[in-house]
């Protein structure tokens, strides 16, 4: 990935790093008789604070490497780094540790324990991080304001609608003030409208925040509000377009838009 | 890299009791196996033990009320013995119970394994969701061996009171209720925590990827 372009456009950044680092990784799984090769070897940079959509067919692989990279699945061979650090070192309370308070999760299907209230839900991952009490409840409900549930914090997840179990969804990950967040499909199972305001609210977190957010899509809505697309096809990458190239280009994924969805 | 630390018991026991008070009707169903066997196991261990207090006054008419209510009567030890065949009952209602137990706490992981692995992903460790699941599960065991070992004993001693009349309550040695009520309390929450043992180290080992996974 060395685009110079986009070096440019974030010269001013001088602190800027690669928050996740990924080389040379592959990833087979046995199924007993057959080995499928998912990933044949990816290389990839992504840099602090940029919106990062990956985008493929299903099958391509682009699960897969978002799992790899959200600390989820372990490579065959090759290296994971988040913020510098090889995942694969890592142990059990490590990675309990990373997943806990660097990386927050995003889900298609939402994921709230349906048991637990909004707040209880925003605050559980607090709560797992050692922090609990009224610091952990004011930050809870401060998470509710910010995605726009002002009110809503005793509502159980089957009291929501699918957009607001979401906005829960992106407050709670958000609740250990992490560097990544890892949004997989996170407007699948909503309708367009809901879809895009959820996308609008991700934009700006990572803009306000400085997250970088990395989602895996088929949302062609996406790529308007992503720094960076990765393609992958066939356990390879196909073509990493920045946002300049894709503001050129958009014409023709609108296109394609209309044919696929 | 940091670790994380494990959650004070304080807090797992909040998340432990908000579940079962979720899943209330739940809970109670699976509870109720291990009620009943429980209920069984103090009814025949008070029985018992009102048949001992019983034999102790040498009452001639009780005596052969006894022997002909099937209790062997040790006439040189002065004692009541079980007989085999109750304490095999026992035993195998008890194991039923276990059975039981383990389906209900494995269909009740299946049931929550995206629940599990989003707490996964959230950052729990394997040894708060084994500690999760034995404290519901201990939960559940204690209050159904409580319940469990009242209904069995007041039906022991209603029972006593039918045959006897109240001569049971003057003769009766409390002490040895006591021990019996405490003894079978004890066995149905470790029965309960037996069971939801290898249902919980199942859950703990699951991968939080699995989370991911879109099934409908």
């Amino acid at each position: 990935m060395k685009t110079s372009a986009a070096e440019d456009s974030y010269k001013e950044n001088m602190t800027r790093k690669n928050i996740v680092r990924v080389t040379d990784v592959t990833k087979d799984f046995d199924l007993g008789k057959i080995v499928v090769h998912v990933l044949k070897g990816i290389d990839l940079e992504i840099e602090t604070g940029h919106y990062i959509s990956i985008m493929g067919p299903s099958g391509s692989g682009k699960s897969t490497l978002f799992n790899m990279i959200g600390g989820l699945d372990k490579p065959t061979s090759g290296k994971v780094f988040i913020d510098e650090v090889d995942i694969a070192q890592l142990d059990a309370y490590e990675l309990a540790w990373l997943r806990c308070r660097k990386i927050g999760y995003i889900f298609q299907t939402f994921n709230l324990i349906p048991v637990m209230t909004a707040l209880e839900n925003i605050t559980l991952p607090m709560t797992f991080a050692g922090s609990t009490g009224d610091a952990a409840t004011e930050k809870g409900m401060e998470l509710l304001d910010l995605v726009g549930l002002e009110g809503r914090h005793s509502h159980r997840p089957s009291e929501l609608s699918g957009g607001q179990q979401q906005r829960v969804a992106v407050a709670r990950a958000l609740a250990n003030d992490p560097s990544i967040i890892l949004a997989d499909e996170p407007t699948g199972n909503l309708d367009l409208n809901t879809g895009e305001d959820i996308i609008t609210l991700l934009k700006k977190l990572s803009s306000d925040r400085r997250v970088t957010v990395i989602s895996a899509t088929h949302d062609y809505k996406m790529l308007n509000v992503s720094d960076k697309v990765i393609w992958i096809r066939d356990g390879k990458i196909e073509k990493i377009q920045n946002r300049e190239e894709l503001d050129i280009t958009t014409g023709g994924v609108a296109k394609t838009s209309g044919g696929d969805i | 890299m940091e670790r994380l630390a494990g959650l004070p018991l304080k807090i797992s026991l909040g998340i432990a009791l908000k579940s079962i008070r979720v899943r209330f009707f739940r809970s109670l169903i699976t509870t109720f196996s291990l009620v009943l066997a429980v209920a069984f196991l103090s009814f025949t261990h008070i029985s018992d033990d009102t048949a001992q207090s019983l034999l102790s006054l040498g009452d001639s008419n009780i005596l052969s009320t006894l022997s002909s209510l099937g209790y062997d009567i040790d006439s040189a030890a002065d004692s009541i013995t079980a007989s085999p065949k109750q304490r095999w009952i026992v035993f195998l209602s008890l194991l039923v119970c276990v059975v039981g137990i383990i389906n209900a706490q494995l269909m009740s992981v299946t049931e929550r394994f995206r629940e599990i692995g989003t707490m996964k992903c959230l950052g729990a460790l394997d040894s708060f969701v084994v500690k999760i699941f034995l404290i519901e599960a201990g939960l559940q065991g204690l209050a159904g061996s409580i319940a469990g070992t009242v209904l069995g004993g007041l039906a022991s001693l209603a029972m006593a009171l039918m045959r006897f009349g109240t001569t049971i309550f003057t003769s009766l040695s409390w002490p040895a209720v006591f021990e019996s009520i405490l003894i079978a309390v004890l066995i149905g929450t470790s029965l309960s925590l037996l069971g939801a043992l290898y249902p919980a180290l199942v859950a703990a080992r699951m991968q939080p990827v699995e989370a991911m996974r879109v099934e409908q």
